[in-house]
């Protein structure tokens, strides 16, 4: 059983050669895009056609592109700028979100007197669009939800959130990380104000990451000490956004190939595991999720043992949450679509990619039964 | 063998999984989450229990190249160790949390877990020997390093945890090797400081902790007549034998200092008086265990050694396993009568039998009687 431990990363989305090819001919270019000389007008050149590449691939124009540090980065400042921005005082949003959401949200609760809301999720985490309806006014500062749930893949319906919101001019922010690539993502024609990314969802760099901010939108920035960007100071790191604006244009060129044949590979696998083990629960929408994303609880399991088992026979999955703060918890997603505690509890999340073969979920979908009856026996703590 | 380590990000843990893992065993590294609020319990802790501790754990598994996990056993931990801890002292007695943990966490709900999902074996920092007798049963013994010696914590483990349990440091002469040998192998905790307070008491305040959980009122210091000689800040925050914290205001009649002598929670009261009415000539407990092999006929008295505390001298004794009378035969009581008048020993405490080096067995001590021609001290 334990052949093939350290096989790592099986299931997850590799960097593409070609990606770290131009991310290593990137870091060769000497030079901070801000300076004058030549050598820092080839690193401007570089970065402002990965801002093209990236503004092209979600439908912006590039001056509404500014690179960030990341996912969580670029969620901050649309939270928080936004809400510095603001006229109104609170914040409708959902139990459901990515903890970078959650978590900004809260300080902003705690810190700058914000007031949260919020917004109930269905049994399959999508946002009950009647309540969201309810709770607008004018004297809402923002909406902030994903484009797609990370955890348990649900799409969420952006175009009717932002519609409800557009009635009282409230902006909307979208979380995207997790669609980036996976979905056809048109932020011109989605009436979003703001929109956040990250490069290493497809392939590129981790440590780099974009917010696409509408030309109208005004964000008050986090970060101070320059103004290289509209709402963020700091030298730019060329080489991060050439290697994601490559990434950017491979995965939007051949978007509706890969999300088919990731579709096929994710409803191979939820049928095989419903077979496996006929108790396992599929958790958030069986069609309308994510093309890559493979979601069950597993009745009678704790998560930990499940991981540690399928990880010791060799794939890489996650309990469905990441671990907060190093302690695995049960996943607030799932609390959050009405699941008990000890229901959260027997989680698997299996994210599937370019490297995935049928013959690895084959693989995987033998080995289940027997681990979810060996976790079973281990019991929940 | 396929052995857990438990790893809880300090210097002895990290160096016995290393030291499994050249054993030649298959060994993979379990970080136990005992708290899921960080802003309690994995706060400032010294020792163990810290986000930082398990950070430590995790890039010590990585330097020895083994798996790394963080296993929640938060609620577990919380009812059957800070629970009982509070319900112990609301109690009037005087709990061991850690060899509780050992007893319901470390080699149960962990050990039960591990072999669930197909270890064999459990192996932790402990200073303490196992050794496998003649006729393969295996004993549990005093650690080479007899300062750091930790079978007293582990006395309460039966023959069916010791067959799964696994010590990797018992033979290491000192801490200082230890330290050594964590520094040696690149283990950026090897000059972390040691652990001795109780792992969720954060700051140390055993005391201030105690006041908030079970509520501090004032209360009657009383003399061993019953007379009133001062006040206290809540009884629960006493423990039998205590001698600092007796705040009466003016010294006894003699200048010797005062000592705790019972606490009784259900009128809040704390009696006081000599040192000489702290002595015991027997200790007795209903909840007792055998470390491994039981003695053949254990209702025949036989000779041993008695130690009450985990810093404790070891004292001469004998032992036997009495039929309580009155009651169900099945009842029975294990009862030490040390060869000199035992001090200094409070309800609740555990008592570790030893024979030499080897563990025989424990009992949570739940009667005792005074050596002084007073009325019993302690009902």
């Amino acid at each position: 059983m334990t052949t093939g431990r350290h096989a790592r990363e099986r299931l997850s989305r590799p960097m593409p050669a070609e990606v770290i090819e131009a991310y290593m001919a990137a870091l060769a270019v000497v030079g901070n895009p801000s300076s004058i000389h030549t050598q820092g007008q080839t690193a401007k050149r570089m970065l402002e056609e990965a801002r093209e590449a990236v503004a092209a691939a979600v439908g912006a124009e590039p001056i509404e592109v500014t690179f960030t540090s990341g996912g969580t980065e670029a969620i901050n400042l649309a939270l928080k700028g936004l809400w510095w921005a603001r006229t109104g005082t609170r914040i409708l949003s959902t139990r459901a979100e990515h903890h970078a959401t959650i978590d900004a949200l809260e300080w902003l609760e705690r810190h700058e007197g914000a007031v949260i809301e919020w917004i109930p999720v269905d049994s399959l985490g999508r946002i009950d669009l009647d309540a969201l309806a309810a709770a607008l006014g004018s004297d809402v500062a923002l909406v902030t939800t994903l484009w797609a749930n990370n955890e348990v893949g649900t799409v969420q319906p952006v175009k009717e959130i932002v519609a409800l919101a557009a009635v009282h001019g409230v902006p909307v922010h979208a979380d995207a990380v997790s669609a980036l690539g996976q979905l056809p993502i048109d932020f011109a024609a989605s009436g979003l104000a703001a929109l956040s990314i990250s490069a290493h969802k497809i392939g590129g760099p981790v440590g780099t990451g974009a917010l696409v901010t509408a030309r109208a939108t005004v964000v008050e920035p986090l970060l101070h000490g320059g103004a290289q960007q509209r709402f963020r100071s700091g030298t730019q790191d060329a080489a991060g956004a050439h290697a994601f604006g490559v990434a950017t244009a491979r995965a939007s060129g051949d978007l509706a190939g890969h999300a088919a044949r990731l579709t096929q590979l994710r409803d191979h696998l939820i049928a095989g595991i419903r077979s496996a083990v006929p108790s396992a629960m599929l958790r958030g929408d069986p069609s309308d999720r994510l093309p890559g994303n493979v979601h069950f609880t597993f009745p009678g399991c704790e998560g930990d043992s499940l991981l540690y088992l399928v990880d010791a026979a060799g794939f890489s999955v996650s309990t469905g949450s990441a671990c907060r703060a190093g302690v695995p918890e049960a996943s607030h997603v799932l609390l959050a679509m009405g699941l008990s505690e000890p229901e959260a509890r027997g989680a698997l999340r299996f994210t599937l990619g370019d490297s995935t073969t049928v013959e690895e979920l084959d693989a995987l979908i033998a080995v289940l039964p027997v681990v979810v009856t060996r976790a079973r026996s281990a019991g929940l703590a | 063998m396929r052995v857990l380590a438990a790893m809880s990000g300090g210097v002895d843990s990290a160096v016995a999984a290393a030291r499994a893992v050249d054993a030649g065993h298959d060994v993979v590294g379990v970080h136990l989450a005992l708290s899921r609020n960080p802003g309690t319990l994995r706060t400032g802790a010294r020792g163990c229990c810290t986000i930082e501790d398990s950070m430590d754990a995790q890039r010590a598994a990585n330097i020895i190249g083994i798996p790394y996990y963080v296993w929640d056993f938060s609620e577990r931990f919380k009812a059957d160790v800070v629970d009982d801890f509070v319900a112990e002292y609301s109690a009037g007695r005087t709990p061991n949390p850690c060899m509780r943990c050992n007893e319901r966490i470390k080699f149960a709900a962990l050990l039960e877990k591990a072999l669930a999902l197909g270890f064999d074996a459990v192996a932790t920092g402990h200073y303490a020997t196992i050794v496998t007798a003649d006729d393969g049963s295996r004993e549990l013994h005093r650690a080479a390093a007899w300062a750091k010696d930790q079978s007293y914590v582990l006395g309460v483990l039966t023959a069916d945890q010791l067959a799964h349990a696994m010590f990797p440091l018992g033979a290491t002469p000192s801490k200082a090797e230890v330290r050594a040998e964590a520094a040696a192998r690149g283990f950026a905790l090897a000059s972390k400081p040691d652990s001795h307070d109780i792992c969720f008491i954060p700051d140390g305040d055993t005391r201030g902790w105690l006041a908030d959980k079970v509520g501090a009122e004032p209360g009657a210091i009383l003399d061993r007549s019953g007379a009133v000689l001062g006040t206290h800040e809540g009884a629960a925050a006493f423990t039998v034998g205590q001698r600092k914290g007796i705040n009466v205001g003016h010294p006894t009649p003699d200048g010797r200092p005062r000592f705790v002598l019972e606490v009784r929670p259900s009128t809040n009261e704390v009696v006081v008086g000599p040192r000489e009415a702290l002595a015991l000539r027997e200790l007795a407990g209903a909840r007792f265990s055998w470390a491994g092999r039981a003695p053949d006929d254990a209702t025949t008295e036989f000779a041993c050694e008695v130690q009450v505390r985990a810093h404790a001298d070891p004292v001469p004794a004998v032992a036997r396993v009495s039929h309580l009378d009155g009651l169900d035969d099945r009842e029975q009581e294990l009862v030490v009568t040390p060869t000199d008048p035992i001090i200094g020993v409070a309800p609740g405490q555990t008592a570790v039998l030893y024979v030499g080096t080897r563990v025989l067995g424990q009992f949570t001590i739940d009667r005792t009687v005074s050596a002084v021609p007073q009325p019993s001290l302690v009902e």
